[in-house]
């Protein structure tokens, strides 16, 4: 019984869990946990590694066939900037595949939405697949949408927060009228959050610090494997709806009934 | 600017606020999920003393939440020791008797050829104040020599216009470190008698001067144990509080030069323990969740084994304070002792036993649209 695959821009993917690569204690335990969640694709900053230096540490560990990278553009603060980092992030890491983050305030780590539509036009054009982080703005995921990116990435709380779908209510409406894949990113604290973005229909989870910083990351992983699985499944399975009404009569519609 | 903020304060009236905190204060501080600056009050004054432990467990798990199990690296490069200040605690200072030595580019080259053997990819330059011999003209120089060879760059030196930032971004520059000493106004002038350094409200002004020019990050501190220490970190959070609010889209970094008795140099006035120091670190973290926390290796090696778990983000390991020390002229006059003397690798390598990875590389030249040969 299989979930069915994901298809973003030219890449299937069999699992739905996307991982990050930063806060980990070694780059070994990295390499293993990322093994562990299933992940196919796994994004990376281009500030962390060197890479022009083959023997860079995080890019020895993250050189298994199954991942795909995304390099991510985290640091920049305007669309200038980050097309200028995407195209260095191409030429270094040979793939088109790009993780938008612009967020100019280094505090809370959010994204402007600005910048980011800007430089999504002008990335799109220059033929990246386009990956945009993103409040959970359904109006800004329709803009997005309309310039040609490959998915979005709406957040379901502030980044590193662990805090979950706080976001919940807008990011059923971007998941209701998306054409383009929703990857839910940034917030994902527990297994039971990502099961739950899964359960409304996103198509893909993002995490990193809640493996990252777990006890033990590997378990970690492998717990969210088996949540974004069974999230997935329950959203095919279609999941009964919850429901608070009594069925047992029908005192409004009973005279419709009556001979 | 931050002047005028500043003057509506009062040293004693704040002095006095802060050791009237009691330890309801304290643990309404610690149980608050957003702290304001009463609660930092709280968290330095000595009532807080008694939960040190919890302070500290609490600043662990806000820390790994934000910057996980990794710990930044970096390295001071000492350019020159030339100074036309008088600064009662500094071995630079103008009277001093000491050889003064100021890198040329060769100089220069040779001593990041050192540290880039131990992998540094993270610099801080450093100088003295000699506007002469060491000016702007002379720091973009530095910073294009060897821009090509780092990942990230900052400096040190002394406070500059906000154009001249600018200018120095514009080559690749990253990060400004620039430390008030001391916000005691009388003592200020006390301990900077003579030199540019002596104008107390231009070097405070300077972090707003930074904010404008848009550099990414600034490092503020005083130096601990000149004045009352609780005060003067009250009032670098203060400081802290309006910049963040005023650019936020400045990155900010604190730092614990702690003055230390020690002979032909000016006891300090207020010894800070290592008790308060750690206190004072996770006070720091409690109240801002996001800044980031350096400590150098004016700290000893048990410290700083044991204060990472603490707050820390950032660490200096190998370091030498004096301008050729690595490679040029190992044996001259140092600013200030080092205490620990363990070299990069061996902190690189206690640090992974800890569970840490030491990351030597969080920044790219690729993010900065400026900085490139065009």
């Amino acid at each position: 019984m299989q979930n069915s695959e994901l298809k973003i821009g030219d890449k299937i993917f069999t699992s739905r869990l996307f991982t990050g690569t930063g806060k980990f204690s070694s780059s070994a335990l990295m390499e293993e946990a990322l093994l562990a969640s299933g992940s196919e694709l796994v994004t990376v900053a281009l500030k962390r590694v060197d890479a022009q230096n083959h023997e860079d540490d995080i890019l020895k560990h993250l050189a298994h066939p199954q991942f795909n990278l995304l390099p991510n553009t985290s640091g920049v603060r305007t669309a200038k900037e980050a097309v200028f980092a995407a195209q260095m992030a191409r030429e270094a890491l040979e793939t088109n595949w790009l993780k938008l983050e612009i967020h100019p305030d280094p505090k809370y780590l959010l994204p402007d939405p600005i910048e980011t539509l800007k430089a999504a036009e002008e990335l799109v054009k220059l033929g990246f697949i386009v990956l945009p982080y993103v409040h959970a703005d359904p109006v800004l995921c329709k803009r997005l949408e309309e310039v040609g990116v490959a998915a979005v990435m709406p957040l379901g709380s502030p980044i590193g927060s662990n805090k979950g779908l706080r976001a919940k209510d807008f990011l059923e409406i971007i998941i209701a009228q998306s054409k383009v894949s929703v990857i839910v990113d940034a917030g994902i604290g527990a297994p039971s959050h990502a099961a739950e973005a899964m359960e409304m229909g996103a198509d893909a989870v993002l995490v990193n610090t809640a493996i990252a910083v777990a006890g033990d990351p590997v378990r970690m992983a492998v717990a969210f494997r088996k949540a974004v699985e069974a999230g997935r499944m329950a959203y095919e399975a279609k999941l009964a709806k919850p429901s608070g009404l009594a069925m047992a009569s029908s005192p409004l519609t009973a005279f419709l009934e009556e001979e | 600017m931050f002047k005028e903020l500043f003057d509506s304060y009062n040293w004693e009236e704040t002095q006095a606020s802060i050791y009237a905190k009691t330890q309801r204060d304290v643990v309404e501080a610690l149980n608050k999920t957003h702290r304001d600056l009463e609660d930092f009050k709280a968290l330095i004054s000595p009532a807080a003393a008694p939960y040190l432990e919890q302070m500290s467990q609490l600043s662990h798990r806000l820390t790994l939440k934000r910057f996980g199990r990794t710990m930044q690296m970096y390295v001071p490069l000492y350019l020159s020791n030339e100074c036309q200040n008088i600064c009662t605690y500094c071995g630079f200072s103008f009277h001093n008797h000491i050889k003064r030595k100021t890198l040329t580019d060769e100089e220069i080259l040779k001593e990041v050829a050192a540290i880039k053997a131990w992998g540094y990819e993270h610099v801080l330059l450093v100088t003295g104040e000699a506007n002469q011999t060491v000016g702007v003209d002379y720091l973009k120089n530095a910073i294009r020599l060897i821009r090509e060879q780092f990942a990230n760059i900052s400096i040190e030196v002394q406070p500059l216009e906000q154009d001249e930032y600018e200018s120095l971004a514009n080559e690749g520059l990253n990060s400004v470190l620039v430390y008030q000493e001391t916000y005691h106004l009388d003592n200020y002038r006390t301990h900077h008698t003579k030199g540019k350094k002596s104008n107390f409200y231009y070097r405070l002004d300077t972090p707003d001067r930074l904010g404008k020019a848009a550099v990414h990050k600034i490092g503020l501190g005083v130096l601990l144990g000149l004045e009352d220490w609780r005060v003067d970190s009250f009032f670098t959070a203060l400081h802290l509080d309006y910049l963040e609010k005023t650019y936020w889209q400045t990155k900010y970094a604190i730092s614990f030069p702690r003055l230390r008795p020690a002979e032909g140099v000016l006891p300090p006035k207020m010894e800070l323990k290592d008790k308060e120091l750690a206190q004072l670190i996770c006070a720091y973290r409690i109240f801002n969740e996001e800044v980031e926390l350096s400590i150098s290796t004016r700290e000893n090696e048990k410290f700083r084994n044991n204060i990472i778990k603490l707050g820390i983000t950032s660490i200096s390991a190998g370091s030498k304070t004096n301008p050729g020390g690595y490679a040029v002229d190992p044996e001259s006059l140092e600013q200030f002792a080092i205490s620990d003397e363990r070299t990069p690798n061996e902190i690189a390598i206690m640090l992974k036993q800890q569970g840490y990875e030491p990351v030597w590389k969080d920044w790219d030249l690729a993010l900065m649209t400026t900085g490139h040969d065009h």
